[in-house]
């Protein structure tokens, strides 16, 4: 027998604790990524000479290279300059600041998307800057894009896999701390798998469903 | 910055098993997408059923458990892939599920009447799909087709985790014997950041190229490049 189900139910446990770690750090870095985003897209199209173009080649740049190497980045380069953060924190600053390139895109379309029209209404009943992003753009484009944001949030969750690399105790890196000590990886690692898909495959399920409801009525 | 120049040839090595790999998963992944995708528009079930089965399994978990179970978990039904065919497969089966939603979607979303043409010309179905309805949907796929190679790109990075020699894991090779952190890492992401914005302006130059009105103004769809694959975006 290839299986072996009283090793897989021994394992269960400790791959809970690494599905919570996995959960935690997912959720704090969306917590990160939606706020830092949003002020990324937001200080974009407010065209200010310098910051703007910079925060544009932010976006290009985090977007353009992989997360397995912002993370070593991130690992072994920043307590070169006395920034020590213990492995978690790094996980979830990295997979924050990842992501908020991700969701600063998400937000643009979400502004350029609310009709001119808009705009418009706000500057007749002359309306400060503030009100008029506060009150009338950001409800709506915010809105329109909350099923995006909540793929990336799946997304964010699968992604963090990669953060075992950095050895944060996360869920595939319990799976395979079990693995090794044990000289059996085929029970960790399906049952690995099989915790992400039992997470991912219903949320993204409700995300579409989401999706359909929140259809833009414009 | 120095001391890593002579190392040069080393990260160069390392670029030619990462533009390897990107290549062999990229025709994985065309192939997976192709078959998955064509497999989940047909009117049998015997098909249908195992390609959705193949797509969501992929698409719900990481591509690094997968990418982990080929590398140490077949061995254990005596099926032992070398560590280059375990990453490609995860890479290019991975993207591939992602892809297989690419094709399923624009080939569905052709016009009902091209499908109504086709049998009002006697056209059989695989001559309906090879010569009229997937040549078709060729400019819609493009766009998110560019997606998942970038993607497919940087997801590449992984390889070095199951000890592929690509240029991350030279990168971390180099950073153990010369302790140059900082210069390693940075050279690494600016590495990456050339090739995912070459392969960037190659997808849009087809995308121009390919799409259905031609002309020097079709420039639709530039700034969506680099997004997540299978976010919809």
């Amino acid at each position: 027998m290839i299986w072996d189900q009283s090793f897989a139910l021994s394992i269960i446990p400790q791959l809970l604790e690494g599905l919570q770690v996995t959960v935690q750090i997912t959720l704090l870095g969306f917590a990160i990524a939606v706020v830092l985003g949003l002020v990324v897209a937001v200080i974009r199209r407010l065209e200010i000479p310098v910051l703007s173009r910079v925060l544009g080649g932010y976006v290009q740049f985090v977007r353009g290279t992989p997360l397995l190497v912002q993370a070593y980045t991130a690992f072994f380069v920043l307590p070169a300059y006395g920034l020590r953060f213990s492995a978690v924190v790094t996980g979830v600053i990295v997979m924050g600041v990842n992501y908020s390139a991700y969701c600063a895109e998400v937000y643009r379309a979400g502004i350029q998307d609310v009709p001119r029209g808009q705009w418009e209404a706000a500057t007749a009943l002359s309306l400060p800057a503030h009100s008029t992003w506060a009150r009338v753009i950001l409800p709506q484009a915010i809105r329109s894009v909350v099923p995006v944001l909540g793929n990336y949030l799946v997304q964010m969750f699968k992604d963090s896999a990669v953060l075992s690399a950095i050895t944060v105790f996360e869920l595939l890196n319990a799976a395979q701390s079990i693995g090794s000590s044990n000289f059996r990886y085929l029970e960790p690692l399906t049952l690995a798998g099989l915790l992400f898909f039992l997470v991912s495959f219903p949320a993204s399920h409700f995300f579409r469903t989401l999706e359909r409801r929140l259809a833009p009525t414009h | 910055m120095a001391e890593i120049l002579p190392y040069w040839s080393v990260l160069l090595s390392g670029l030619g098993v990462t533009i390897l790999v990107t290549i062999l998963g990229g025709v994985v992944a065309i192939l997976t997408a192709f078959a998955a995708g064509l497999a989940q528009l047909s009117a049998h079930r015997l098909l249908r059923w195992p390609a959705n089965a193949f797509v969501e399994v992929f698409r719900g978990t990481s591509m690094l458990v997968q990418m982990f179970w080929f590398f140490f978990a077949l061995p254990f039904f005596g099926i032992q892939l070398t560590p280059l065919a375990a990453a490609v497969l995860a890479v290019g089966l991975n993207e591939g599920a992602y892809a297989a939603e690419i094709v399923r979607g624009s080939i569905a979303s052709r016009p009902r009447g091209q499908d109504e043409a086709c049998t009002a010309l006697g056209m059989g179905h695989a001559l309906r799909l090879r010569r009229v309805l997937i040549p078709q949907s060729i400019p819609a796929m493009l766009p998110p087709f560019g997606n998942v190679m970038i993607d497919l790109l940087k997801a590449t990075s992984l390889v070095s985790l199951v000890t592929v020699a690509d240029l991350t894991f030279q990168a971390q090779a180099i950073r153990n014997t010369t302790a140059q952190t900082t210069a390693v890492f940075l050279t690494l992401l600016v590495l990456y950041f050339a090739m995912s914005s070459t392969l960037s302006a190659v997808t849009a130059w087809l995308e121009r190229r390919f799409a259905l009105d031609y002309s020097p103004r079709s420039r639709r769809g530039r700034s969506m490049r680099l997004v997540k694959t299978g976010v919809g975006a």
